[in-house]
């Protein structure tokens, strides 16, 4: 009973890594880079959120899509504003770039928002009961908005021109770039793309624990070991993956002290790196 | 201030550039010669530091020691320990792509964090260590810190000087190439996963050797020290400031982003109480925005990578 309690809870962070690792794992297919900023973006959304929903008490569903403009924003902009410039040069410098950008945005936050833990709301909430389960309305919450963002992203990446592209360009840069893809056009849509989702994960995460600075920091291991247990350049496997290291992470409680969750993406990370680095999916080559 | 205040300032000041050269020095084995990006600096420097502390103190109830064994087995115990942890790394994500070793050394650096706030028993956890001896403390008294310091400048002159050798011997040279083209090195029959772990060791050792001069240095150690901010960020951007592949730039890299490091400091802390922890996050943004700054305008740095004088002959 207690593991299924886990599961439960293991659903709910999965589906915020899941959220998260889409936009990893494309930038990574169609850049070439880890972006190492990607969790600090994550931040920055549930902090905007934080503004409309906490300060100015507007409901949710006004706060969160206002959080997603906000990030995908700021992500086209520091592509414009930097790894724009990058292109064309090692990939590497891409990461290093990224990682120096995730200390900005982090020293940001902190500046405006303080160091301090926050909550959205104060205040307990009573848990919905079920068959000895327990399970919150803010994680019933979550996880609808995260089904109805990933079915969201599947019909764009199926349905539209744009979203075939993306998927063509994730899986082979060089290929798409042959048969006429406009691939300036598709970078700009990937990070709209991948900052909203990383926007809204970081609301989510927010809204299931609390806020601090580190909060996407901290996540951004498991997104990155979600990410390559998916295969890199899929994001229908970054999410399969993302559940997968969320489920793990919470259902390790059951045998080992929950101080070390982070420690289980970094085990899943090298057994999948020692034996299958392409991934469930065979992603892209890494050798 | 008056002269002699100065003065104790200013051998502060240079012992931590060195410690803080010594970590740029490693890491330009690592990136600058074979190109390996090493996000988890830290992680070497935490466990240089905590093997030392424990090996050198005297027993205590807050964390595993009482070994009390000289400084120098200390020292070279952490050197050992590091290597270690790097060989394991290293074994796994060397053969592949650059990305992974960035990945896999952050978690690395993320679980060694872990490691020294839960496991009171081998840390003290969050609590520190204290009472990690100094050497030569009252050999010539009044002299401790300069002593010290003469010690860290020893260090750093010796990796210098095998740095250099090893840019300029063979085996810096199979690096280099690898780092440019590892199809051709390959071809060439070089084993590259061999020589990218020698170098990723080594590197590492030197790091772990940082933390140890590190934590006799402070003499006091808690995980708030070593924050992968300070430990891993700041080493990057001394090594890509002052010019990756050039020992001499890593070393004005340390000095230049120390001075600047402390100057906005000691700007910080004239300010009033609650603007402070503000202010260090400022410090921090001014830090990251240089970065940027540098990749864009000067990405070869401060001094930039020169081949060895024979081979420019050759061209």
């Amino acid at each position: 009973m207690e593991l299924l309690q886990l599961l439960i809870y293991g659903v709910v962070l999965g589906s915020v890594i899941a959220l998260g690792a889409i936009g990893v794992s494309l930038t990574f297919g169609i850049l070439g880079f880890a972006n190492f900023s990607h969790g600090d973006l994550m931040s920055v959304g549930a902090y905007i959120a934080l503004v409309f929903f906490t300060t100015l008490s507007w409901p949710l569903w006004i706060a969160l899509p206002i959080a997603m403009i906000a990030a995908a924003g700021l992500a086209v902009v520091i592509d414009r504003s930097l790894y724009r410039w990058f292109r064309g040069r090692q990939t590497v410098i891409l990461l290093i770039s990224s990682f120096g950008v995730a200390l900005i945005l982090r020293a940001l936050v902190q500046m405006i928002w303080g160091p301090d833990t926050i909550t959205y709301q104060t205040g307990i909430q009573m848990p919905y009961r079920f068959a000895g389960l327990r399970i919150r309305p803010d994680q019933v919450t979550i996880l609808l908005c995260c089904v109805a963002l990933v079915v969201a992203v599947h019909l764009f990446l199926q349905r539209t021109k744009m979203g075939k592209a993306m998927r063509a360009m994730a899986d082979n840069p060089n290929l798409a770039r042959l048969s006429g893809i406009d691939t300036e056009r598709v970078i700009l849509w990937t990070w709209i793309l991948g900052g909203g989702l990383a926007g809204a994960a970081g609301v989510f995460l927010g809204l299931d624990t609390r806020l601090h600075p580190e909060m996407g920091w901290t996540l951004l291991l498991p997104i990155f070991a979600a990410v390559i247990l998916g295969g890199i350049g899929k994001p229908y496997g970054a999410i399969v993956g993302g559940l997968v290291i969320g489920i793990a992470q919470e259902a390790s409680a059951y045998v080992i002290s929950p101080a070390y969750k982070p420690a289980v993406a970094f085990a899943i990370l090298v057994i999948m790196l020692i034996f299958r680095p392409t991934g469930l999916f065979a992603g892209r080559s890494v050798v | 201030m008056e002269l002699a205040g100065l003065l104790t300032y200013g051998i502060f000041f240079l012992t931590l550039v060195g410690i803080y050269g010594l970590l740029a020095l490693g890491l330009n084995v690592q990136w600058g010669y074979a190109g390996m990006l090493n996000i988890g600096v830290a992680a070497f420097f935490t466990v240089g530091a905590y093997t030392s502390a424990i090996i050198t103190t005297a027993a205590s109830s807050g964390h595993l020691g009482g070994f009390a064994l000289p400084v120098p087995v200390g020292l070279l115990a952490a050197m050992f320990l590091s290597g270690v942890l790097a060989l394991a790394i290293g074994l796994i994500t060397l053969r592949l792509r650059s990305d992974y070793l960035a990945i896999a050394s952050i978690g690395i650096a993320e679980i060694v964090r872990l490691v020294l706030k839960n496991e009171g028993w081998l840390t003290g956890g969050v609590r520190g260590m204290a009472g990690i001896p100094r050497p030569f403390q009252g050999w010539i008294p009044g002299y401790d810190a300069l002593l010290f310091l003469a010690l860290v400048v020893f260090c750093v002159v010796l990796i210098y000087w095998a740095n250099e050798r090893a840019w300029r011997s063979p085996w810096g040279r199979v690096l280099r190439a690898i780092r440019e083209n590892e199809a051709a090195a390959r071809a060439m029959g070089k084993n590259s996963l061999v020589f990218r772990l020698q170098a990723f060791v080594l590197g590492a050792v030197v790091m772990g050797l940082a933390g140890a001069l590190y934590a006799h240095f402070v003499r006091f150690i808690s995980p708030e020290a070593f924050n992968p901010l300070f430990a891993t960020f700041l080493v990057w951007v001394m090594l890509i400031a002052g010019g990756s592949g050039n020992n001499r730039g890593a070393l004005l890299g340390a000095f230049a982003i120390w001075a600047v490091w402390s100057v906005t400091e000691i700007m910080v802390t004239r300010l009033p109480e609650d603007l402070v922890t503000r202010a260090g996050a400022l410090r921090v943004l001014l830090i990251g925005v240089l970065l940027q700054v540098i990749l864009l305008v000067r990405p070869q740095g401060m001094l930039p990578e020169r081949p060895p004088r024979r081979e420019r002959q050759e061209e």
